[in-house]
C-alpha cells in the first residue's frame, strides 16, 4: 500500500489515495470500504477515485486468441493498445473503440465506452461474450447475456461499482487494411450539420468536429468526418512514437482568444465542401494519442469534459439552445465533438441513447461550474443525460433523471453486497 | 547504417526459434528472462513446483510473442525424478539456464541442520545431478549453452550467511570445472554472479540501492553474455570490483571490520 496523490484524465480533483495491488490468490484489502477499481486512469473525472484505490493494470495478461474465429481472451489489465498491436497483423480489430486506445480492457466495459460506429455497432459491451467478475465474497463469477445476467447489465458501464473483472472473452472484427478511406464534409450550420449526419447512417464511421463558439448564421458549423475500413490487404500496423508534452501548461495558453482562434483555423483550413483521403488508423481512432499526457495543456488546475446525449426528436431544439449559451458565455471548448449515436442498450448505466452526443472539454477556471449547472438544466428540459466517465460535478439530481434504471443498479448492489465495499468519489456525489 | 541493421538483424536471429530451459521459471529473474527471450523469438519451458501458477504468463508470452511456452513440473530435491524429468521434454533445449536459489537464515542454519541442508541441497546438490545430466547430452550433442546463477556470496565466506555463500561457492567451482570439460565439446558454461537483486527471495531484506540490481537487468545482462560467449558475469559491474578488493583484503581486517 502507497499513498499518493490520485490520478484521473482531467487533472481534477487531486486527493490523496491509498493505492493498494490486487492480488488474484489474496483479497484481504482489496474489499475495503470505498474503494474502486482502477484500470489506467484514463476516465476524465472521479470516477476512477476513491480513499482506496486497486490498481488492475498489472493483470495483464493474454489467454487466448484464436486467429481464425477472432475469439480473444485476456485480463481485464491488459490495454486496448497492447491488443492492437497483436491482433492487427493478423487482420482483426475490435468491434468497438473510444478515441483513446490507451485504456484498459476492464475501463472499457466498466465505462461501456463506444465509438465513431456506435450508430451500428453500439457500445463495447457489444463485443463481450463474457466476463469473470469477484466479488466481496470472494468468489469469482462468470457472466454473460445468458448467466448471471443482472450482474453483466450492471457491470457493463457500472463504473466499477460492481466488483473487480478479472478477465473476459470478446469477439474482434475482420479487417483487411490498416488504413481508412476518410470523407470529410463541411457544413455551414447546424440544421445541415444535421441533414449530412443523417445520410451517413450507413457509413461504418461518423464524427463531427463543431464549432462551438460560432454565432448567428454559422451556428452548428462543422466538419463532419466519416470512414471506411480500406480493402488494400496490408495490415503491417506499427504504432506511431508519441510527443511528449512534459510538463503542465500555463493556464493563459488556453484563453478565449487562442481558443477562439483555434475554432476558426481548425474549420478554415479546409476548404473544399468534401475532402477524400486515405489515412492510418491510428490517425483516424486515436488522433489525439500521438500526444502523450495532452491533457497538461490545461495547465495545472486541470480541466473536465462536459458529454451529454440529448434524445433524437429533442436534439436539434436543445443542441441550438446549448451552443447559445455557451457561445454567449465566451468559455469555448477547444474541442468539441457531435455524434448521433444509434439505440440505447440493456445495460442499466450505460450513457449512449439513440440522438446526437456532444462532448465539450472545458478548463477549470472562475464561472465555468456555473455554466456547467445552466448546461444541466437545458440537458434535464430535453431528457438528456450526462456520461459518468467524463464527469466531475453533475448532481444526484441531474444524474438520476438521466438514469432511469438507477433503482435496479442499487438493489443489485445490495443484493451483492458491494455497496458496503466498492464507491468512488463520483458514485457518493450522484448517489449511487 | 546498413552495416548496423544487419548486425541487429543477425543479434536477433541468434536466438529466434531457440528452445530455452529456465530452471526456476516462476522466480523473478526467471521470468524476466522469459519475456526477454520470448521477444527475441525463442520458445520456452519454465519450470516450477506450482504448475498453475505460470499459466496465463505463458499464455501471454506465446500471444505477445508468436513462440510457444510451456512449463513443466521440476523439484530440484526430488533427485531421482530429475533423469525423467529431462527425458520427457518435448523439444530438448539449446540454452539451460538455472536461476533455481534457496536463502537460507544463516542464524537458524547454524541450529538447525535441516535448514543448513535446504540451502546447501537446492543451490548445489539439486543443481549437480540436473545440470550432469544436461551436460552429458549437450557434450554428445556438441552444443549448447549452460548459464547457472551462482552468487558473489560464494566469493567469500561471511558470519552473516556462510551457508548460502558456501553452497554458492561449491555451485561457482563447479560450473568453472564444467566449462573446462566441455570447452573442447563447443557447450559454453557461463556463471553469473550477481549482488544483490530486488526479488521475491530478498523482499524482507533491508538492501543498498546503489549495489541493488532488478531482475530485469539481470536478464539483459545474461542474455548478453550468451551472445558475446563470456564465462563469469558480475551484474551490476560494480560487483566484480567490490569482490576484487573484499577478497584481497586480510582475512583478520575483514573479520573484524565487514564481517
Amino acid at each position: 500500500m502507497v499513498t499518493k496523490k490520485s490520478y484521473s484524465w482531467g487533472n481534477y480533483p487531486k486527493t490523496d489515495s491509498k493505492y493498494y495491488e490486487f492480488e488474484f490468490d489474496d483479497h484481504s484489502s482489496i474489499f475495503k470500504k470505498n474503494t474502486i477499481p482502477h484500470g489506467n486512469g484514463r476516465s476524465y473525472g472521479d470516477s476512477c477515485v476513491s480513499e482506496n484505490i486497486v490498481d488492475v493494470k498489472k493483470h495483464n495478461h493474454f489467454l487466448s486468441f484464436d486467429k481464425n474465429s477472432g475469439l480473444l481472451k485476456v485480463q481485464s489489465g491488459v490495454l486496448l493498445s497492447e491488443i492492437l498491436e497483436i491482433i492487427i497483423r493478423h487482420g482483426w480489430f475490435l468491434k468497438v473503440v473510444p478515441g483513446t486506445k490507451f485504456i484498459t480492457l476492464g475501463g472499457a466495459i466498466a465505462s461501456d465506452i463506444h465509438g465513431k460506429n456506435h450508430h451500428l455497432d453500439g457500445c463495447f459491451s457489444e463485443c463481450v461474450n463474457w466476463f469473470t467478475l469477484l466479488l466481496p465474497s470472494g468468489v469469482k463469477i462468470k457472466c454473460s447475456r445468458k448467466e448471471n445476467q443482472e450482474l453483466f447489465y450492471s457491470t457493463c458501464g457500472g463504473m466499477g461499482l460492481t466488483g473487480y473483472i478479472t478477465e473476459a472473452e470478446i469477439q474482434l472484427k475482420k479487417i483487411n487494411s490498416v488504413s481508412i478511406n476518410q470523407k470529410i464534409i463541411k457544413t455551414k450550420n447546424l440544421k445541415e450539420t444535421f441533414n449530412v449526419f443523417e445520410s451517413m447512417n450507413q457509413d461504418s464511421y461518423s464524427v463531427a468536429w463543431i464549432d462551438c463558439l460560432s454565432k448567428g448564421n454559422a451556428k452548428g458549423r462543422s466538419l463532419i468526418i466519416s470512414g471506411e475500413f480500406d480493402d488494400d490487404g496490408d495490415l503491417d500496423y506499427s504504432p506511431k512514437k508519441r510527443i511528449n508534452i512534459p510538463f503542465n501548461f500555463p493556464s493563459l495558453v488556453l484563453n478565449p482568444i487562442s481558443v477562439r482562434l483555434f475554432n476558426w483555423l481548425y474549420y478554415h483550413k479546409v476548404f473544399k465542401k468534401i475532402t477524400y483521403n486515405k489515412i492510418k488508423l491510428d490517425d483516424f481512432f486515436f488522433p489525439l494519442d500521438s500526444i502523450r499526457n495532452w491533457n497538461r495543456m490545461y495547465g495545472k488546475n486541470g480541466f473536465t469534459q462536459y458529454q451529454f446525449v440529448l434524445p433524437k426528436k429533442e436534439s436539434y431544439e436543445g443542441l441550438k439552445e446549448i451552443l447559445s449559451e455557451i457561445a454567449s458565455s465566451g468559455k469555448g471548448s477547444f474541442l468539441a465533438v457531435l455524434k448521433l449515436y444509434g439505440v440505447e442498450n440493456k445495460n442499466y448505466l450505460s450513457f449512449p441513447l439513440e440522438g446526437y452526443s456532444l462532448a465539450l472539454d472545458f478548463k477549470i477556471e472562475k464561472g465555468i461550474f456555473e455554466l456547467l449547472n445552466t448546461l444541466d438544466k437545458i440537458v434535464m428540459k430535453y431528457n438528456g443525460r450526462i456520461y459518468l466517465s467524463k464527469d466531475v460535478r453533475v448532481t444526484k439530481r441531474v444524474f438520476e433523471k438521466g438514469y432511469p434504471q438507477i433503482e435496479k443498479f442499487r438493489e443489485i448492489r445490495k443484493k451483492y453486497k458491494l455497496d458496503s465495499a466498492f464507491s468512488s468519489l463520483q458514485s457518493k456525489r450522484v448517489g449511487i | 547504417m546498413t552495416l548496423r541493421f544487419l548486425h541487429y538483424n543477425l543479434k536477433e536471429l541468434e536466438f529466434k526459434n531457440k528452445t530455452i530451459l529456465i530452471l526456476g521459471g516462476n522466480s523473478d529473474v526467471g521470468r524476466s528472462l522469459a519475456k526477454d527471450f520470448a521477444k527475441l523469438g525463442s520458445n520456452l519451458i519454465l519450470t516450477t513446483r506450482e504448475l498453475g501458477k505460470l499459466d496465463s504468463f505463458c499464455s501471454d508470452l506465446e500471444i505477445r510473442n508468436d513462440i510457444s511456452c510451456s512449463s513443466a513440473f521440476f523439484d530440484v530435491l526430488d533427485f531421482n525424478s530429475h533423469e525423467a524429468f529431462y527425458q520427457n521434454l518435448k523439444t530438448t533445449p539449446d540454452i539451460v539456464i538455472s536461476c533455481i536459489g534457496y536463502l537460507d537464515n544463516n542464524k537458524n542454519s547454524e541450529q538447525n541442520f535441516e535448514e543448513a541442508l535446504k540451502s546447501i541441497q537446492t543451490n548445489f546438490t539439486g543443481l549437480v545431478q540436473i545440470l550432469n545430466i544436461i551436460s552429458n547430452d549437450f557434450e554428445t550433442r556438441k552444443s549448447g549453452v549452460i548459464v547457472g546463477i551462482s552468487s558473489v556470496a560464494g566469493d567469500k565466506g561471511r558470519a552473516s550467511n556462510y551457508i548460502y555463500g558456501s553452497s554458492k561457492a561449491a555451485f561457482t567451482s563447479y560450473l568453472s570445472g564444467l566449462r573446462g570439460r566441455l570447452s573442447s565439446s563447443g557447450v559454453l558454461v557461463i556463471t553469473v554472479k550477481p549482488g544483490y537483486i530486488k526479488t521475491k527471495m530478498t523482499s524482507h531484506l533491508k538492501l543498498p540501492k546503489i549495489l541493488t540490481s532488478s531482475p530485469d537487468k539481470v536478464s539483459k545482462d545474461i542474455i548478453n553474455a550468451i551472445r558475446k560467449k563470456k564465462s563469469i558475469i558480475y551484474t551490476m559491474w560494480l560487483w566484480r570490483w567490490i569482490m576484487l578488493i573484499v577478497k584481497a583484503i586480510p582475512s583478520s581486517f575483514f573479520r573484524k571490520v565487514l564481517s
